[in-house]
């Protein structure tokens, strides 16, 4: 097999405060090879974030390392494009404005990079509304917009952080069906971390479930589903789709006091 | 909905609820008024009849003809025009000069933190205190009213932008960062844009706090101005110029606010 783009070896991670030392994550490894899509979830409080912002390069960890491209992560890695809970669009400026704002603070505005945006925007319907501002869109062609603006400084590896968990329940499976369709179409490698199950299993094609913290990595799934359309709605209807659930629910062992 | 389309789609009730929205603003209006007349009449008639000493209370025909009097020597422009003039540049240096500062607080959360006392008791501090300390250091002039004006509102100015920095969404900061942002580039990309309506608010709260600044320097040190004039009628004991300049005052400093929210309206629009 191909030597994997993200190696997570033997990550961990500890935050120390006055009242003490706390252990967010214990002996991480995880591989995720070119073109996969892969689900985090775990019971709150996990260390799934915390993940994130390892394999992001924005905390260094404990003990271990991360490689991209078999290159040792130091400091935010360029390959790296990162979606937060919320779309984040600077209302100040229009969605042309947002969309570039990688580029614009990496300095690579160039004519070439310009006609590449441009281009996504017709892609995914939003060169209409380069003009607008981000108020005067709806939430799916925020997240839209959003995606745009990550895939522009072209990342290697798409990292979602609960990206959709401030959507409405509707809003946010349509989003989560164009964000996995754009995300396929491109060719792009994506870690999800959420705390929802169906959404986890209905996108990636494996989920990765954590444990209480310390986070240890409890198991992974395949995900096999059989669906004519391999669209996050569609594949909730699968016959496979209820024995994933139920059995991640199990490994999840959340109880409620 | 506009107006324009609510004009397309007028129904008999709407067009009445129309008509009673307007009839109602125009009684609050016409009630407010009401209110200002009577209550200069009763004075007046007050002074008239010898209810009331005009001498001591003064009475409004007096205040009109001391207002015609200033109008006839040239004075009364003279004396708006500086005690504007030192409000403006006072809230202005304020705004400007507290928004640098908390740009380096921002900056420096080290620095912040050992600052965080000394800001507090500043904050507390009655500034007009200092008044003495300035005119000695500033000699008798107008700097000395303007760094008045400037020290009572620089200390909120501070507070409040800096707040307002703080309050920026961490996603936010962290979005730019796995961008590769320096710390440069976070404040003018997300922190400056995103907090000048925090900036516009300081501004409000900044003019009245400068007119404070203001009359209470020009009451220490001046020879011209609105607070000059207060207290030179008060020591010659005439109410009248005394009355005059306290009204002059209340209408310029409601014009300068109105401005104030003027320009927030602006802004709000161009945003949009």
């Amino acid at each position: 097999m191909a030597r994997p783009l993200v190696q997570v070896k033997d990550i961990v991670v500890k935050y120390h405060s006055p009242e003490g030392e706390t252990t967010a994550l214990e002996n991480i490894s995880l591989d995720v090879f070119q073109g996969q899509f892969i689900s985090i979830v775990g019971p709150s409080g996990c260390g799934k974030s915390t993940l994130l912002n390892v394999v992001a390069g924005l905390l260094e960890p404990t003990q271990g390392e991360v490689a991209i491209n078999g290159r040792p992560v130091e400091g935010v890695s360029a390959s790296v494009g990162y979606m937060p809970q919320t779309d984040q669009l600077f209302e100040w400026r229009s969605i042309w404005k947002n969309v570039i704002l990688g580029l614009e603070v990496q300095n690579k505005l160039t004519a070439e990079t310009r006609e590449s945006v441009r281009q996504l925007l017709e892609r995914y319907g939003l060169w209409e509304f380069r003009n607008a501002f981000p108020r005067q869109l709806s939430g799916g062609m925020r997240q839209r917009a959003a995606l745009i603006r990550t895939l522009a400084i072209k990342p290697e590896i798409l990292l979602l952080d609960e990206a959709f968990s401030a959507l409405d329940y509707q809003t946010r499976l349509v989003v989560s069906d164009e964000v996995k369709k754009i995300i396929s179409r491109e060719g792009k490698t994506a870690i999800l971390v959420t705390h929802d199950i169906s959404e986890a299993i209905s996108m990636a094609d494996h989920v990765v479930v954590l444990t209480r913290r310390p986070g240890t990595i409890k198991s992974i799934h395949k995900i096999v589903l059989t669906c004519q359309e391999h669209t996050p709605i569609k594949c909730r209807e699968a016959p496979e789709f209820r024995d994933y659930f139920n059995r991640i629910w199990k490994e999840l062992d959340i109880h409620v006091q | 909905m506009s107006n324009r389309e609510q004009a397309i789609s007028l129904s008999p009730e709407q067009a009445a609820y129309l008509r009673k929205v307007r009839r109602r603003k125009i009684n609050i209006f016409l009630s407010q008024v009401l209110l200002l007349v009577t209550l200069l009449g009763i004075w007046e008639l007050a002074a008239i009849v010898g209810w009331i000493n005009p001498f001591i209370t003064s009475q409004p025909s007096g205040i009109l003809k001391t207002i015609v009097n200033l109008y006839n020597s040239g004075d009364l422009f003279l004396h708006i025009g500086v005690t504007v003039w030192e409000t403006i540049v006072g809230f202005t240096l304020g705004t400007i000069l507290g928004t640098i500062f908390a740009i380096i607080l921002w900056w420096s959360e080290p620095l912040a933190r050992v600052l965080d006392p000394y800001l507090v008791v500043l904050n507390s501090l009655p500034k007009v205190a200092l008044g003495p300390i300035i005119i000695v250091w500033m000699g008798s002039g107008v700097s000395a009213i303007i760094v008045m004006a400037l020290l009572v509102s620089v200390v909120v100015t501070i507070l409040g932008v800096y707040a307002g920095f703080s309050q920026v969404d961490p996603d936010r900061v962290k979005l730019l960062k796995t961008f590769g942002a320096s710390k440069g580039q976070i404040l003018q990309k997300a922190v400056l844009p995103g907090s000048v309506p925090t900036i516009i608010s300081a501004l409000k709260i900044n003019v009245g706090l400068s007119w404070v600044g203001v009359i209470v320097g020009e009451f220490l040190v001046s020879k011209a101005g609105l607070g000059y004039l207060a207290v030179y009628g008060g020591q010659v004991f005439r109410l009248n110029l005394v009355m005059t300049s306290v009204i002059i005052l209340g209408v310029a400093a409601a014009i300068m606010y109105l401005a104030v929210v003027l320009l927030e309206k602006l802004f709000i629009r161009w945003q949009q």
